[in-house]
């Protein structure tokens, strides 16, 4: 017995072998966890995603009214209309048929968040995705183009939601939420900087 | 008792270090400003940059530096504007003015304007991207290889070099460092039971002078190259910074885990 | 288990006993997966000898370093892109833009270096303790396939950042298949899948390195591991504990793997990350050892870097290659030169297993034989050309010596008496 590699011929402490265990233990832990760290963040968007995401410059200055034109902005599709005085009419009086019409389940910068969804009646710039599930919505823009009353506006050929002229979605579509409006600004009158505004770029 | 062996070796590595330390301090060379000296050039093989990465004064000159005379021929393509205005603390502003190109933005990579055929067309060799430039070749070889061009009227650019016999490059900085000629003399070598007659170098004389005094231009090359070292690698004052941090956490890891054994042994007999 | 503790009370020894059988989740766990038997035999039931020392702490961080490659190698996949055009820039991108990528990027090549220092030394414990003799004979075959494995592995993530010395390695390298007679041209174009080192070779050499060989050296350590398993471990003194029980039937020698050496190893990893750490974070390229400067820039095949030398890890046999002014018989002695090792549990005629019971003779032969492979790792890195030449040549008659004389120096050698019992001092 005496011969036997281990013996317990002493007062294990183990009081000071149970906290010298929890200690180290604990402090590997703290080591596993910020040595995760690293790993975690290179999944984060690298600097070369970050500067191709940087605002996108867009010349207005040739886009005629009931114009619609498509740039990107951080991979998704940046919808710009040019809305008419009658397609700027055409957005008021349907707040009966629309999910959120004063937009206070949706996204938008604060410029944005009133009935016409933008900073000045004459353009819109939406994020031409469809906030269901993602499909690029289409351009819809004719009264009565999709049924007698249609007053104009987008349509999903996907899953069939509907958008008005400022972007708000109607009852009856599968999108809950109307579409989301970048943050944008006019450094000049020619020129629609999508991707930046007062708060700097995003 | 195996505590004072641990200890005997603790002290044994930190004798060690200091031994390092001191060793590479007394064999540390001086920097190579011997202009003033009687054979200027002399040991040029020798000399050594010195440079401080963390210097950031130094850097940011050098960045100026390379803007204003390297960048019209030489890209430094893995680098962004941007990127040079955040780590060297340059604002916004000031890296519009001074440094980037007219046209170009923030977020694009340092390009040089010369197009890369015309460029091979007019040196025979496109010039070469400076990014890792310093991590390949080193920053006492761009020390020495901006320090010793010399008049040659055989050579197509009409300059030659030491570092780089040969080169394409032309003496772009020969308006700051002046012109200067190397004199070489005749050496007798006994090569494998053969005599051979060489050319060696043995020093350089001023042709005419520079804007730059010598130790200014000195200061020039420096702050360049060390502006390249920090090219090469922008990182890495992120990197040791972070690492001291990491080795002290595994220092205090090591003990714990340390005092953890000693007492679960304490049952081996 | 008859022990006792001082106050008199019986005792019970770390590990060895049987756990009832559990209730609630691990009860579940248990009647579907063996993890109770399994940490019962693996680990607090598994008796190591107890008298290991520096040397022993090399195996368990060989597989932290393998685990390390494994994670940080799948990290850099994410981001790393191959081809020709895209390879070299693709790693500065990883260096300066993915956010922490240089710090993946660097552990991975310090990680590789790592490596080959653990298993170098892992591997020269064996040589000091007989740990390749019978019955471990197989446990050191599967061992030395494992090292195989690393040096392809080692060499073709070399190739991938496609800098000029990648290129110039690789074309090298693949230029000594073309020796074998009569296949060898042949081969060498099958292997690089062009007429030069090129895109295919590049793109053949990327998926080996990241799924074909990881996958082979992760079974290979699994059967390296199960035969250790089945023999148990050597120890400094080479005497095999099983054949003093005591009366419980455990090792009167051995002690429980776990908590004993599984509490050591934590701190010699600990001890071995410092060291990684600083390595990592303060001088990753080692002064060109560990990041070879002809690397940052890109593959030229129409510039040879000054001196093409291999990673410092090859470069013991790329000075015996070198020494020979052949081309053929250069690289069949080079071959040899690694083979050899597989033949050491039949070369070793010793009645001793352990070094420390050895003489003279063995020990010499040994010193010489470190000394003679340090020697040759620092000659291939020299140019290939006068004085270093006849050291290398000087130094490859005593490495071959060692391996093909040990039948006769081992039989001559004056042993010492082995003791009964292993020598163990409190620490």
């Amino acid at each position: 017995m005496a011969d036997h590699a281990v013996v317990a011929d002493r007062e294990v402490d183990l009081s000071r072998r149970k906290f010298l265990t929890q200690a180290t233990i604990a402090t590997g832990a703290v080591g596993a966890a910020v040595a995760a760290v690293p790993f975690i963040e290179s999944w984060m968007p690298s600097e070369r995603a970050r500067a191709q995401g940087a605002p996108t410059e867009l010349d207005i200055s040739k886009l005629e009214a009931g114009q619609m034109t498509t740039t990107v902005w951080r991979r998704s599709p940046i919808y710009v209309v040019r809305r008419s005085p009658d397609m700027v009419k055409r957005i008021a009086g349907h707040d009966a048929d629309l999910k959120d019409p004063n937009s206070l389940k949706s996204e938008q910068p604060p410029y944005a968040k009133n009935e016409l969804r933008s900073r000045s009646p004459e353009f819109l710039v939406l994020v031409g995705t469809c906030t269901h599930l993602g499909c690029l919505p289409k351009q819809r823009f004719g009264a009565g183009e999709l049924y007698p009353s249609w007053p104009g506006g987008f349509f999903c050929p996907c899953h069939g939601s509907r958008f008005d002229l400022a972007g708000r979605v109607f009852d009856g579509s599968p999108a809950s939420i109307n579409l989301r409006v970048p943050p944008y600004s006019y450094p000049n009158a020619r020129t629609l900087l999508v991707g930046a505004d007062e708060k700097g770029a995003a | 008792m195996r505590t004072e062996r641990m200890r005997a070796w603790l002290g044994a590595a930190l004798l060690a270090l200091a031994g390092c330390a001191a060793g590479s301090a007394l064999a540390a060379e001086a920097p190579g400003a011997a202009e003033e000296a009687p054979k200027a050039g002399s040991g040029w093989q020798h000399w050594r940059a010195d440079t401080d990465v963390t210097n950031l004064a130094s850097v940011q000159r050098g960045a100026r530096n390379f803007t204003s005379y390297c960048l019209g021929c030489h890209s430094l393509k893995y680098e962004r504007w941007s990127r040079l205005g955040t780590d060297l603390a340059i604002p916004d502003s000031l890296l519009q003015k001074e440094l980037l190109p007219p046209g170009d933005k923030p977020t694009q990579y340092i390009l040089t304007s010369m197009p890369a055929a015309d460029a091979e067309a007019w040196f025979g060799k496109a010039p070469p991207d400076l990014s890792l430039m310093a991590r390949a070749r080193g920053r006492d070889y761009l020390y020495q290889f901006l320090k010793t061009f010399y008049l040659d009227p055989t050579r197509p650019t009409g300059a030659n070099n030491l570092r780089l016999p040969a080169t394409s490059m032309p003496a772009v900085l020969s308006e700051l460092e002046g012109v200067k000629r190397a004199v070489f003399k005749d050496v007798t070598r006994s090569v494998g039971g053969q005599l051979l007659h060489e050319q060696e170098f043995d020093h350089f004389e001023q042709v005419a002078p520079g804007r730059l005094s010598a130790a200014e231009y000195d200061g020039f090359v420096r702050d360049t190259v060390n502006f390249l070292d920090y090219v090469g690698e922008p990182t890495q004052a992120a990197r040791r910074s972070l690492g001291l941090w990491v080795v002290l956490f595994l220092l205090v890891f090591t003990w714990l885990a340390w005092l953890m054994k000693r007492e679960y042994w304490k049952d081996v007999h | 288990m008859a022990v006792k503790s001082a106050s008199g009370a019986p005792a019970t020894l770390p590990g060895g006993e049987a756990p009832a059988a559990r209730n609630g989740f691990w009860g579940w766990i248990n009647k579907r997966l063996p993890v109770d038997e399994f940490i019962r035999e693996q680990l607090t039931g598994y008796f190591a000898p107890k008298n290991f020392n520096i040397w022993y702490f090399f195996g368990s961080l060989a597989l932290v370093v393998l685990v390390l490659q494994l994670v940080t190698g799948i990290f850099l996949t994410m981001f790393y892109k191959v081809g020709e055009a895209s390879s070299f820039d693709s790693v500065e991108y990883i260096m300066r833009e993915v956010n922490y990528g240089w710090l993946i990027r660097y552990l991975h090549s310090t990680g590789a270096s790592a490596f080959f220092i653990v298993v170098y030394l892992h591997m020269f414990r064996a040589f000091l303790y007989g740990s390749y003799r019978k019955p471990r004979e197989l446990l050191w075959l599967f061992g030395m396939a494992v090292y195989l494995a690393l040096m392809a592995e080692a060499f073709m993530g070399y190739v991938l950042p496609w800098g000029n010395m990648s290129f110039w390695g690789a074309q090298v390298i693949v230029n000594l298949f073309g020796t074998i007679p009569g296949i060898g041209p042949g081969l060498v174009e099958w292997i690089r899948g062009d007429y030069g080192i090129a895109d295919a070779t590049l793109n053949r050499f990327f998926s080996l390195h990241v799924a074909a060989l990881p996958l082979g050296l992760l079974l290979l350590v699994a059967l390296h591991l199960v035969a250790l398993r089945r023999s148990g471990s050597n120890n400094p003194d080479g005497i095999e504990i099983k054949e003093k029980l005591g009366p419980d039937g455990t090792p009167l020698d051995g002690i429980p793997f776990h908590p004993y050496y599984t509490v050591k190893d934590v701190f010699g990893i600990g001890l071995f990350l410092v060291i990684l750490a600083i390595i990592v974070f303060f001088v990753p390229t080692l002064g060109g050892l560990f990041l070879e400067a002809p690397n940052f820039e890109p593959a030229n095949p129409l510039s040879t870097p000054e001196h093409i030398a291999p990673v410092w890890y090859f470069t013991p046999f790329y000075a015996i290659l070198r020494a020979v002014p052949d081309q053929r018989m250069g690289a069949l002695l080079m071959l040899l030169a690694v083979v050899s090792f597989l033949f050491m549990p039949w070369l070793d005629r010793s009645p001793v297993k352990s070094m420390r019971y050895r003489g003279w003779l063995s020990r010499t032969a040994l010193a010489l034989f470190a000394v003679s492979f340090v020697a040759l790792g620092y000659l291939g890195l020299q140019p290939a050309d006068g004085v270093y030449v006849v050291l290398a040549r000087i130094f490859t008659v005593i490495y071959f010596a060692y391996f093909w004389l040990m039948p006769i120096y081992t039989k001559l050698d004056p042993v010492k008496p082995v003791p009964e019992r292993v020598v163990y001092r409190a620490h």
